[in-house]
């Protein structure tokens, strides 16, 4: 199998997601501002997944600049996509809970939301930056550099948001730690769903990008004469690098 | 030390006898301050408005030397030159930052007066300015070397420097602006959240001049 464990994992995501909606729905009581809240449920766990993806994407850079390994600049890529996807999904649910409480799609007064949209600002660049530099070797360190900066600017961000925020906004939760226990649970267990399929497609993305290696390796191991790649001539992804290739040469 | 000392007096001057960069980033300066006169429609600034405008300006300036800063580099092959000499490839990060810190210094010398004399009723929030423009100004010389060396590397070149830059710079702006914004209040300096606020500028400019000094060597390597 070339993404080992995807199966555990996918199953584990759906059960707990479904538990966790389950419970946020069921057992989560309705709060004061109303369904709407339920939103939270959603939105947070996003969020918090995404920027926790961006960290990690930052950790497998450092090991990918230490051990020049290309393995680790795919995890670094394919956690950042993860981490950008998640991360508009977050914006978006933002924007309707913000609708949905405050009568707006857009509020300047809540720093988390304002943080997390200058960090999905950053790590929008990291698809140009990539595709800018034809090199691969290069394009991998410099996409690794540039995890490492912005993994050490998403702390440095919300700091210096928040800051800039002295009157909070009135929130409903100032940290999870004021929720109600029914509340808390179910949130935990949701966030625990989430960050679940984030794994699950982190894993899957490798594993696809594995076998579209080795398949083009096939096709040309049985077809010289097709030496053209399949793909565009320069792309933002990294070079797939499957597990067999080590023990293939 | 030796090598750090030779190549910012290189880059030094480079700059003082072709003058590539300085008079065209307070040219930009002065004519942006004129574009915000009619663009706002304002004669006089204060608080948040001309600290937005001033830091806004210095920013954009700061752009253009980030862009040259590495061109001489690539045009003549200083970095093979760099990495064939027998030396921490981190000195040239120093000393590049340090160039563009004295760029960025000297940009405001002109700049900030000027904007003064433009906007503002009196010079009493200049001198405690001062800090403030100094530890933004090496915030942006950190991350500034930092990704011009990557832009500089890239097929892309102009257009990635800024648009990595921008968002980047981010909290120093909201730093900068947020001690600036109470010393230009029209009735006179006042010091609210000053400290913190320098702080913040401190630690930002601390956390990335150690992630340029972890990394920079990678950027060279080929």
């Amino acid at each position: 199998m070339r993404a080992p464990g995807l199966r555990t994992l996918a199953i584990a995501t759906t059960v707990t997601l479904l538990a966790g909606y389950a419970l946020a729905f069921f057992y989560a009581p309705l709060e004061v501002e109303g369904f709407i809240q339920k939103i939270f449920y959603l939105h947070v766990p996003l969020a918090v997944v995404a920027l926790v993806g961006f960290i990690v994407a930052a950790v497998y850079a450092i090991q990918h600049l230490r051990k020049d390994d290309a393995r680790y600049d795919a995890k670094s890529y394919v956690a950042i996509h993860m981490s950008v996807i998640f991360g508009t999904g977050a914006l978006i649910t933002g924007a309707l809970w913000a609708k949905g409480q405050w009568g707006v799609w857009w509020e300047w007064r809540e720093p988390t939301l304002v943080s997390f949209l200058i960090i999905f600002l950053l790590y929008a660049t990291y698809y140009p930056l990539r595709y800018a530099v034809e090199d691969r070797d290069r394009q991998a360190r410099y996409a690794s550099v540039f995890a490492i900066t912005a993994g050490a600017f998403v702390p440095l961000n919300f700091l210096a948001v928040r800051l800039a925020e002295p009157f909070i906004h009135p929130r409903t939760f100032s940290s999870a730690g004021g929720l109600p226990p029914e509340m808390l649970q179910s949130f935990l267990v949701c966030l625990l769903g989430m960050g679940l399929l984030w794994a699950t497609l982190v894993r899957f993305e490798l594993g696809a990008k594995a076998a579209s290696a080795d398949l083009g390796r096939l096709r040309r191991a049985l077809d010289p004469e097709s030496e053209r790649p399949a793909g565009p001539r320069r792309s933002a992804a990294p070079v797939a690098v499957s597990a067999t290739e080590g023990s293939a040469q | 030390m030796e090598a750090y000392r030779a190549l910012l007096g290189k880059d030094l001057r480079v700059e003082l006898r072709t003058l590539r960069s300085l008079p065209a980033m307070t040219l930009f300066a002065v004519t942006t301050f004129v574009i915000f006169r009619f663009g706002l429609d304002r004669t006089e600034l204060e608080g948040g408005l001309a600290a937005g405008v001033l830091v806004a300006t210095l920013l954009f300036a700061a752009i253009l030397a980030i862009n040259r800063l590495f061109v001489a580099e690539r045009e003549e092959g200083g970095f093979e030159l760099i990495r064939l000499a027998p030396l921490d490839r981190t000195v040239l990060f120093a000393s590049k930052a340090s160039a563009l810190f004295v760029y960025l210094t000297a940009l405001e010398l002109v700049a900030v007066p000027t904007f003064a004399l433009f906007f503002l009723d009196s010079a009493s929030a200049l001198a405690p300015l001062v800090p403030v423009l100094l530890l933004a100004n090496l915030g942006i010389a950190v991350t500034g070397t930092l990704i011009s060396t990557i832009a500089t590397m890239s097929s892309a070149r102009d257009l990635l420097a800024p648009l990595i830059l921008l968002p980047l710079l981010i909290p120093l702006v909201i730093a900068a602006s947020g001690a600036a914004e109470p010393l230009l209040r029209a009735d006179g300096p006042e010091y609210e959240r000053f400290g913190t606020w320098l702080a913040v500028l401190g630690l930002y400019d601390l956390v990335f001049a150690l992630v340029g000094y972890a990394v920079f060597d990678f950027l060279l390597e080929d």
